[in-house]
């Protein structure tokens, strides 16, 4: 196999988010790739299958988007860092697996190049509508990461991020793209191998007879072992002790289903990214993520203009959503804006967390196209008012 | 002096007493296949074994070996994975015929096409028995069911037709009483470098025997007995099975075709030259 300096581009270059987003995976270690075709997801995985041959890697085009969510799961155990590529009727297919994952806490990245729905909805035409189903979509209690990139330059950064809290947490990483920043070229800069940091999961020490697959270890988050390495595992998507035995009682359940939870709940301060923008002393705060994110500075620029106090919170981790700072804004400001290629979905988490201290406003937009800077900045001035 | 059974060794002994019914021949299948096991002299912590949902689908908790029970129908496509993501491993999906034909019927005619290089045993005893006895694509015409009380109408799949005009390089069927025929089977198989599939008719008595009134386990395998035919090498659009007819078992394909991965390092080596690293070596 070859060594990964030779897989990593460094250098600059000028490339669409998908393409982007497919040599951050490749720089974050991903070797096993299952994927469908599916607009306009669809060029990470043909940069994917042209790439990989080359550097040790294995692309598989399965017989449909459930099988690709699986086929990962199984090359994940078999120690390697694994991936799908889809967009939402891909996406819907998946959930079972997203559960899977979650359960099983099999690391394991599902990238999703959003694009309007509900059904086939717009193929081509960007959106932000799975925001809720990335964070619900599968069944039963389960917490997950989510994060959303607003250019190729951070496809390719988040993708890294992305990898490196999979295998850190043990827990399914949807990497929630739109159409727009999947389409967008713009300059991307590789850095060099020794620049990109990369967290790898952590196998244990322990010796097969004393070792618990589900046992939590530092983080709550248990100690790996790869099949095939003589531990003898079992792994069940059935609720579990820390043998990985099935056990069908409501204590058992509590257990992993609290602890699969908390996991990611109890971390969530070291997990969560956001960026902020003058949010100390505003009036209003604007909070968008992806796409959208780029779209109300214009609208922000022209409130501040006309002298009104505007901040911009940004999600870059999308979900866990990070509840804490936005009850702590909402003390101190008069309201919230929230821009969103949908008709509502993180501005209802915004709202919840205001806890009615501060307005919340939604821009709500059926996707197809991005917004109109317009239609923010209106909205900005009749949340100051 | 107490000896301890061979199979014990290929059980998780703290997960004994199994689930499974009085007369029910999925344990058969079990010990037919620790057999092989025994006899193949494969490194078995290499051996992964890999289930769905379903009754047949516990058999992987129960087998001291890396298990993985996934998914309902989604045993092929995380065995596909595994089996590419380290070529070392020998994969075995073990699982019943609705997990297989029914909900996962597309990965099996995908994996056996890009002849992956996995064993499939299908414990197919005509119905679903963890959900209680619904219509399975194997089971018969005539046959009732939960969801089929009037009687089956529906064509039933023909899996060894299905798993042969798919690609598979090994096809085989036996019964539950055909314990020596069945474990020679699956230890061959094991060697197959390719999709390999193996049939198992099972007697389920609590469900499918009890609603069809054909008696227990024991009348089960007397039909087995009576109604068997062995012709190997049988053309396998010829096997297809009716209610109370005859079963006709055997290996049926044994033949060699690249792998998935045989294939993909062939072609690949050709197209891109020196610059392509042999894949799994
Ligand atoms: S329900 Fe049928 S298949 Fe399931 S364990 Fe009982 S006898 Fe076996």
């Amino acid at each position: 196999m070859k060594s990964d300096n030779e897989a990593i581009l460094t250098g600059n270059h000028f490339l669409d988010g998908d393409h982007a987003c497919c040599e951050g995976a490749i720089a974050a270690g991903c070797r096993f790739v299952a994927g469908y075709p599916i607009t306009p997801s669809t060029e990470v995985v043909e940069r994917i299958a042209q790439r990989f041959p080359l550097i040790g890697g294995i692309f598989i085009q399965m017989e449909d988007e459930i099988a690709s969510s699986i086929a990962i799961a199984g090359a994940s155990w078999a120690g390697k860092k694994s991936m799908t590529v889809t967009s939402g009727p891909g996406f819907s297919l998946m959930m079972e697996h997203i559960g899977l994952a979650a359960i099983t806490e099999t690391p394991m990245v599902f990238v999703n190049v959003q694009r309007g729905g509900p059904s086939t909805g717009l193929p081509t035409l960007p959106a932000q509508s799975d925001m809720m189903q990335a964070r619900w979509g599968s069944h039963g209690d389960y917490e997950i990461i989510a994060l959303s990139p607003n250019s190729p330059q951070e496809c390719f950064n988040f993708m890294i991020d992305a990898f490196n809290l999979s295998e850190q947490y043990r827990v399914p990483v949807l990497f929630m793209m739109d159409e727009c920043v999947g389409h967008m070229i713009e300059k991307v800069v590789i850095p060099e191998e020794s620049k990109i940091k990369l967290v790898e999961r952590k196998y244990t020490s322990l010796p097969p007879d004393k070792y618990l697959p589900f046992k939590p270890g530092e983080n709550m988050v248990p100690e790996f072992v790869k099949a095939g390495d003589g531990y003898k595992i079992h792994v069940t998507g059935l609720t579990h002790n820390e043998k990985g035995y099935p056990v069908i009682n409501a204590e058992a359940q509590d257990k992993l289903v609290r602890r699969l939870v908390n996991k990611i709940k109890l971390n969530s301060d070291k997990i969560i990214r956001y960026e902020e923008d003058t949010v100390e002393n505003a009036d209003v705060v604007v909070v968008s993520y992806g796409i959208t994110s780029r779209v109300c500075i214009p609208a922000i620029n022209e409130a501040r203009a006309k002298g009104i106090k505007v901040g911009h919170l940004r999600l870059i981790v999308v979900w866990p959503f990070p509840e804490k700072r936005i009850r702590e804004i909402s003390g101190k400001i008069k309201s919230f804006v929230v821009p969103e290629l949908n008709l509502g979905q993180i501005f209802y988490e915004v709202e919840r967390n205001a806890c009615g201290k501060a307005d919340t406003y939604l821009v709500s937009h059926a996707g197809g196209t991005v917004h109109n800077s317009e239609d923010i900045y209106n909205v900005i001035m009749e949340a100051a008012k | 002096m107490i000896l301890e059974n061979p199979v014990n060794q290929f059980l998780r002994q703290d997960r004994l007493p199994h689930i499974w019914c009085p007369g029910c021949g999925i344990g058969t299948t079990v010990n037919c296949f620790t057999r092989a096991l025994l006899e193949s002299e494969t490194d078995l912590n290499k051996v992964m074994i890999v289930s769905g949902i379903g009754c047949t689908g516990r058999v992987a908790g129960y087998m001291n070996l890396d298990s993985f029970h996934t998914t309902h129908g989604r045993a092929i496509p995380f065995a596909t994975g595994m089996k590419l993501a380290n070529p070392d491993l020998k994969v075995v999906v073990y699982s019943g015929d609705g997990d297989i034909s029914a909900i996962g019927g597309n990965h099996f005619i995908h994996a056996a096409r890009r002849n992956i290089e996995i064993l499939v045993i299908c414990v197919d005893n005509f119905t679903y028995g963890m959900t209680g006895g619904q219509v399975t694509p194997t089971s018969h015409i005539g046959a009732i069911n939960s969801t089929t009380p009037y009687g089956n109408f529906e064509q039933p799949f023909n899996l060894p037709f299905l798993a042969d005009s798919s690609g598979a390089v090994y096809v085989a069927r036996w019964t539950a009483f055909h314990v020596h025929q069945l474990a020679r089977s699956i230890k061959e198989a094991l060697q197959k470098k390719g999709f390999s599939f193996i049939e198992v008719i099972a007697p389920c008595p609590t469900l499918y025997l009890r609603r069809n009134r054909l008696g227990d386990g024991i009348d089960e395998m007397k039909y087995y007995k009576e109604k068997s035919v062995v012709k190997n090498n049988a053309d396998t659009k010829d096997v297809g099975i009716s209610f109370k007819g005859e079963i006709v078992v055997g290996k049926f394909v044994d033949r060699e075709r690249p792998s998935f991965l045989e294939s993909m390092n062939v072609h690949y080596k050709k197209v891109l030259g020196d610059s392509y690293k042999t894949y799994g070596e």
